[in-house]
């Protein structure tokens, strides 16, 4: 683990593209290298907003701030040169991609990470594919369904994490991986997150979660509290068992008493 | 993998069959269609009265009937087929090997791979160059199984009972103004009879080009599929691109006896200048199974519907179709399916893929009978439309007169989500192969049934219509 911060977030704001929406109100987080950090937050707070906007969807618009990713703007690459880059974003509801198998579409994001001009060894990819569906405890033939199409909702989060496991982010930005998992799933997966950040130490995650379960698993250095587009709070792994005792209802009058200000 | 290496040896310009063949035709009859052109397409042939006979009633019935009103927009059509030619041989004689196939001819065909396709997976091979075939070549374990695939003109020579039995049944000269243009100045396509019991295990394909300026193409086909045979059918068709019309009409017609299977793919890839508008009709008998596959992916318009009439219990018809339309191009397809007996049962897919000032229709009908009870037939149409200028445009027909018969229809239309593209590119794959991938799954169900270097084909041309469109 270093200090060098991987992601440095400033003064983020964020609005619906094209709606005049905002939606993130001033965010400022900093992860450093190999650094867990969880956010959590009532329902429609803009966790995915986040999320999202780092991932670079084209249905939000960063209005003010800015976002530094290893040293670089994150803010001016496309979508797919941010997951060139190291980011990754396993969705809180991935997408179907009807008629495309997940082992044609894994094949083809594997391929676009290469550096420029190597060609994917098409054995060395098979046996990849097969040791990161086993840790996932995934039935290999699951490779050859469509993408997310018809999957239940613990499979789709499971597929995400098997992405994850093939493209070795640098920093994975998880959406609400937890819900949908049983108790079995989530440990598995779990442990799939923990088995990758021990293959490489300077991994960041920031979570995103509603409940303390995952966080037994994964453990956070740090938590963050997000209300009505802000951080309102920070700390360590206690901020998430205080949340699980008392909930939101503190920071939500506070922010509502900043909003009537 | 063998499909990447395809894909990258293709040449990823433009239209990849826009070349001309400079070769002198032996003969080209005058512009136009007239009696004239008929009796000298018919003496050029050498046939017997009755044909001569046959084609002079069908210009009759051509002359009576009105152009379509519906459809594609057929209003500049009249102009176009007074300047196009509707007969121009080639060469004087058909040949049975590629050596003897003058020069510029078999270039044509070796540019196209129909010759290196017939060495690796196929039964035979039939080449039509403007109006004539000008190769035809079976297999021959299966010349002696007793199978028959020659040039339609061959069949009428060669089996003229088993010929004139089956002729002009599947589709009456009068079924529509283009049939009775074709039943006047047919010329090329292929007779194929598959005997009893006999499977052929890899394809037969013909292969149409077209080749000069302002040229008709009549193709005729006649394929008889005997009690418990099988077999497969491929046909493509190219052509180079001109800035004037041309013009393609063919008619198709098939008999697939009791317990016997066929399958008659197309590949269409005409250039965007061709208006294509094809009859063919299957007749199922009992126990029969038909499938048509058709992809119609080049012309101006296509109007196609290949029907399948079930008249025997138990046949079953299947038409799986996929349609591609770019800019200036109409697809207007579908699929016909008669239901004239008890117990049988039609499936038709559709799918259909615009793109710029592109236009799909989907065309279709099903029809049950009166007893033709236990009848199932399901029909399912999709179209994608690639941006906001596009169209697509549904016309399912069902006319039922039997209670007990069960009837599915389902249709869909559907954008490239932001949010498919958001997740994919969210993997690292770009745009342009985002985009193609969503337009590849969308066509998967059916491009998988395709021959191996069709799919590919296919793919390619997907790859390359999302190049252009993003912007
Ligand atoms: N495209 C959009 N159009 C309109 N409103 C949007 C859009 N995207 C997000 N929002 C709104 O922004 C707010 C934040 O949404 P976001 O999905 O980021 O919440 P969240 O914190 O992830 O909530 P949850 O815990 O329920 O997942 C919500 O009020 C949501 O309705
Ligand atoms: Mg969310």
């Amino acid at each position: 683990m270093s200090d060098a911060p991987i992601l440095r977030i400033q003064g983020l704001e964020v609005q619906v593209a094209e709606e005049d929406l905002p939606i993130l109100k001033g965010v400022d987080l900093e992860i450093n290298s190999g650094e867990i950090h969880a956010i959590m937050g009532p329902n429609g707070s803009g966790k995915s907003t986040l999320a999202k906007a780092l991932a670079g969807h084209p249905g939000y618009e960063v209005t003010s701030g800015s976002v530094e990713f290893r040293g670089e703007d994150l803010l001016e690459l496309e979508t797919d040169e941010r997951s060139l880059a190291g980011v990754f974003l396993a969705f809180q509801y991935p997408v179907e991609i009807p008629g495309v198998s997940i082992a044609n579409f894994l094949r083809t994001a594997v391929q676009a990470h290469l550096p420029e001009g190597e060609e994917l060894d098409i054995f060395d990819y098979s046996d990849q594919l097969i040791e990161r569906m086993t840790m996932l405890d995934m039935d290999v033939a699951f490779a050859e369904r469509h993408v997310n199409d018809g999957f239940s909702g613990g499979e789709k989060k499971r597929n995400e994490i098997l992405q994850m496991a093939m493209l070795r982010p640098k920093l994975a930005l998880m959406d609400e991986t937890d819900s949908g998992l049983d108790i079995d799933a989530l440990k598995i997966v779990a442990e799939g997150v923990n088995k990758l950040k021990a293959e490489d130490p300077e991994m960041s995650v920031l979570l995103i979660t509603h409940y303390q379960r995952l966080l037994d698993y994964i453990k956070p250095d740090h938590v963050h509290v997000m209300v009505d587009g802000r951080i309102v709070q920070s700390g360590g792994p206690e901020v998430a068992l205080e949340l699980e005792a008392d909930g939101y209802k503190v920071f939500e009058d506070a922010a509502a008493e900043t909003a009537r200000a | 993998m063998p499909q990447n290496e395809t894909i990258q040896d293709l040449n990823l310009d433009e239209y990849k069959y826009d070349f001309v063949t400079k070769s002198e035709p032996k003969f080209r009859a005058e512009k136009g269609l007239s009696e004239d052109v008929v009796r000298q397409i018919s003496q050029h042939k050498d046939e017997p009265q009755w044909m001569l006979d046959f084609r002079l009633k069908a210009l009759e019935v051509y002359e009576s009937k009105p152009m379509p009103k519906w459809g594609g927009d057929l209003d500049g059509l009249e102009g176009v087929l007074d300047e196009i030619y509707f007969y121009v041989r080639p060469q004087d004689q058909m040949e049975r090997s590629w050596d003897d196939v003058p020069d510029e001819i078999k270039d044509t065909f070796e540019k196209l791979g129909i010759p290196e396709a017939e060495r690796k997976i196929l039964a035979g091979v039939g080449a039509q160059y403007e109006s004539e075939m000008v190769y035809h070549s079976l297999r021959k374990e299966w010349e002696d199984a007793g199978v028959i695939f020659d040039s339609i003109e061959d069949g009428l020579k060669n089996h003229p009972e088993l010929f004139r039995e089956y002729f002009g049944t599947v589709i009456p000269t009068g079924d529509n103004k283009f049939s009775a243009m074709n039943s006047a100045v047919w010329s090329g396509g292929s007779f194929v009879y598959i005997p009893k019991d006999v499977s052929l295990d890899t394809p037969l394909q013909a292969y149409f080009r077209v080749n000069q300026e302002r040229m008709g193409q009549f193709e005729r086909t006649l394929i008889i599929v005997d009690e418990g045979a099988q077999a497969h059918y491929i046909e493509g068709c190219t052509a180079p691109v001109y800035s004037t019309e041309s013009f393609h009409s063919g008619v198709i017609e098939i008999i697939v006896k009791k317990n016997a299977r066929f399958r008659y793919t197309t590949i269409q890839n005409w250039s965007n200048n061709m208006y294509n508008l094809v009859t063919q009709r299957a007749i199922v008998e009992e126990g029969g199974h038909m499938e048509w596959l058709d992809g119609n992916l080049g012309s101006k318009l296509t109007m196609k519907y290949p029907s399948c009439y079930l008249m025997g219990p138990h046949a079953h018809g299947e038409i799986l179709s996929i349609a591609y339309s770019g800019d200036g191009q109409h697809q207007d397809t579908g699929g016909k399916v008669i239901h004239a007996a008890p117990y049988t049962t039609s499936s038709i897919v559709s799918k259909s893929i615009s793109k710029g000032h592109g236009r799909s229709t989907y065309r279709g009908l099903c029809k049950v009978y009166e007893g033709a009870h236990h009848s199932r037939s399901n029909v399912e149409c999709d179209a994608l439309l690639i941006d906001e200028t596009s169209r697509t445009d549904t016309y399912p027909y069902i006319e039922i007169e039997e209670d007990d018969a069960s009837i599915g229809h389902e249709a869909s239309v559907s954008k490239i989500g932001e949010e498919q593209l958001f997740y994919l590119m969210s993997r690292g794959i770009s745009e342009v192969e985002a985009m193609a991938m969503i337009v590849r799954g969308f066509i998967e169900p059916i491009a998988k049934e395709l021959p191996l270097e069709y799919a590919v084909e296919l793919n390619r041309l997907i790859e390359l219509e999302m190049e252009g469109s993003v912007g």
